[in-house]
């Protein structure tokens, strides 16, 4: 599913530049839930970044499906993030005019699907995540393990290839995480491709994977035997 | 542009951020509110400066002869000039396409009688065309026609003051009137902008007057309009023209300045012109002003939505929005609020003239109106611009990268 070799990318700051990472060797099969670990700074951000189509990477080859990315113009860039990858983020990212249905229908919007499936779609994935009373209200009447809820939905409708999640549970407490970890595991399951970023050791590992990195480089990269987050909510 | 679904989108976000909307609507509304009332105002000082013109076409020559004052070519000075019917027909049918209408005038007082009822009123003789210069305007019936002319009838059209006079409340088309001893059908009622004493006449056919008095075929006066598309310079030139091919025709010296004089209306126009190219300047100036600070504003308020927006904008790309879509929902979104914002100020100003009417009149404000169309024109000029000081801000936006936009502050 993703296939990444040799993947440099530095950050020019001023004169200097900051390599940041520094020769990536990486691949994921489908249906992986793959934690990405490593101290702040090492590079898990941008790793993601690039993985997402959101940043390119200065040399290196990468393959997601098959499909190679390099050197895509923003408008192909957007269509294949919209047909290809979903993404969650610490700060949810939520549009905060639009209800909890309408932030879950937009990459549909973007799909040019017309109204009446993109209302439908979008309920089923709000239901997925347990939030179909709240359809129709704004982010702000919603908690942080709600938002995210919202989010994963979001990253969801367009039925991407790849789901990926940079410190999902980072901005919530512990049993909010569990809970959000549970809905990942779930989809997890049902066969879709997951990568998540993240610091703390038992969110890695409710992965089935768990990648190191360190100064831009993978020092680890080791399957774990995944704990279920089922057990804690 | 029409996709129904993509202006959905834009409704909700220019629905769910009122305060936006308020403050780009609002620049906007202002900028056309004033426009409106600044262009009306300037019209209704246009409008009390062209009153004093207004009574006559603007554009007529009136030709009159009088006694010669020098001998020339074998004639004796102190020859009186009179005009006839070929003098008339010569005019109207030697400057083809130059002169627009003309007519005689033969001028004659009567005692008019009806009932107990009389008065004694100016009469002119002329011609159908004659309608047309002196801009008379028919309240009843109909004017002088050919068939008039043609037949010598003793038809006759009435001022609304002299129906008034003599005919009370009395409906009077078909009816009678005694002059001088003399019956005439009364076959219209007009008015005239040009005061009482212009209400105050009686109009016939001149070939009616040139049988029942005299039995000849002499004019008083020839008037006649030139065509509208002439400038003044060859107005002027044109009337010069006539008067030197009437000298000739009548034998009279060049520089006779009494036998026969030519008088334009295109020489007042000339002066007239400059001053109101002024004004025209002025309104101008002042219009093109509230445009550009109108579009100085959009511009402004487009560059703060788009700031305000960053994050939303990057969410949407990384969603899968198009930097073209980016642009056109900026853009989109202007657009639509201008024009919406753009009518309501429209709606107000002329609401705001409307109020204002007449009151100003001892301003030189008169009926101070605006030209839908200047307006319409302005509002499009506006959101033109409004494009365009959108679309820099709206090309920023789609430029950002989606990372740039999502980092957290
Ligand atoms: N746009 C940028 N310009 C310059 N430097 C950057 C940029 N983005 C990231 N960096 C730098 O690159 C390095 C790696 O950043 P990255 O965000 O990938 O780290 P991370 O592993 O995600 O850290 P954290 O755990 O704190 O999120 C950091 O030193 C960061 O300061
Ligand atoms: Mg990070």
């Amino acid at each position: 599913m993703i296939e990444i070799k040799d993947l440099h990318k530095s950050y020019k700051m001023g004169s200097n530049s900051l390599h940041v990472l520094k020769g990536i060797n990486f691949s994921v099969k489908e249906g992986e839930l793959v934690a990405i670990m490593g101290s702040s700074g090492s590079g898990k951000s941008t790793l993601l970044n690039i993985l997402g189509m959101l940043d390119e990477a200065d040399s290196g080859t990468y393959f997601l499906d098959n499909v190679p990315i390099k050197g895509l113009n923003e408008t192909k860039a957007a269509k294949y993030r919209n047909k290809f990858l979903g993404f969650v983020f610490q700060s949810f990212n939520l549009i905060n005019y639009k209800t909890a249905l309408e932030n879950v229908a937009l990459p549909l919007y973007y799909q040019r699907k017309n109204r009446k499936e993109r209302a439908e779609k979008a309920m089923d994935y709000l239901s997925k995540v347990g939030l179909a009373e709240w359809a129709t209200h704004l982010p702000s009447e919603l908690s942080g393990g709600q938002k995210q809820r919202v989010a994963i939905a979001r990253a969801l409708a367009a039925d991407p290839k790849v789901l990926l999640a940079d410190e999902p549970t980072g901005a919530l407490d512990s049993k909010t995480s569990y809970e959000v970890m549970d809905i990942i595991q779930t989809i997890n399951d049902e066969g879709k491709t997951i990568l998540v970023v993240t610091h703390e050791p038992d969110i890695a590992d409710m992965c089935k994977r768990i990648v190191h990195l360190k100064d831009g480089v993978i020092v680890e990269d080791k399957p774990v035997k995944q704990i279920r987050a089922s057990q804690y909510v | 542009m029409f996709d129904r679904d993509r202006w959905r989108e834009i409704f909700e976000a220019i629905g769910k951020n009122k305060l936006r909307t308020f403050l780009s609507g609002f620049t906007v509304a202002l900028g056309i509110l004033i426009f409106t009332i600044l262009l009306g105002l300037g019209n209704g000082l246009l409008n009390s400066f062209l009153s004093s013109f207004v009574d006559d076409a603007q554009n007529v020559m009136f030709i009159r002869s009088g006694n010669t004052s020098k001998a020339y070519k074998g004639f004796q000075e102190n020859r009186k000039i009179q005009f006839k019917n070929e003098d008339f027909e010569f005019i109207k049918n030697n400057y083809i396409g130059k002169v627009e209408f003309a007519t005689p005038r033969i001028y004659r007082d009567g005692l008019a009688k009806y009932k107990k009822e009389s008065g004694s009123y100016g009469i002119r003789a002329v011609h159908p065309d004659h309608q047309y210069l002196e801009k008379t305007i028919m309240m009843n019936g109909r004017y002088i026609n050919e068939a008039d002319l043609k037949e010598r009838t003793k038809n006759i059209v009435i001022g609304r003051l002299v129906e008034k006079d003599l005919f009370k409340n009395e409906s009077v088309l078909g009816k009678m009137l005694n002059i001088d001893g003399i019956q005439y059908k009364i076959v219209g009622v007009f008015q005239d902008s040009g005061g009482d004493n212009e209400e105050r006449l009686i109009y016939m056919p001149y070939t009616t007057v040139q049988l029942l008095f005299g039995n000849n075929d002499y004019l008083d006066q020839i008037n006649l309009s030139y065509n509208m598309t002439m400038s003044t310079e060859k107005a002027i030139a044109f009337s010069k023209q006539i008067e030197k091919d009437l000298k000739e025709r009548f034998r009279v010296a060049p520089d006779d300045q009494s036998a026969i004089r030519v008088y334009s209306l295109a020489e007042d126009i000339k002066e007239t012109m400059v001053v109101l190219r002024g004004i025209y300047l002025i309104i101008f100036v002042i219009g093109i002003g509230t445009l550009i600070s109108g579009v100085i504003g959009i511009g402004n308020i487009m560059t703060f939505s788009v700031k305000e927006r960053t994050k939303e904008l990057g969410i949407r790309k990384a969603l899968g929005a198009s930097p073209g879509s980016i642009i056109a929902m900026v853009l989109q979104e202007s657009v639509l609020i201008t024009a919406i914002a753009g009518y309501m100020g429209l709606l107000v100003g002329i609401l705001v003239l409307k109020l204002i009417g007449n009151s100003l009149k001892e301003f030189f404000i008169l009926n101070p109106k605006v030209d839908t169309g200047v307006i319409i024109v302005a509002t499009m000029i506006l959101i033109f611009f409004g494009l365009l000081a959108g679309y820099i801000p709206a090309r920023r936006a789609a430029k950002i990268k989606p990372i740039i936009a999502l980092r957290d502050e």
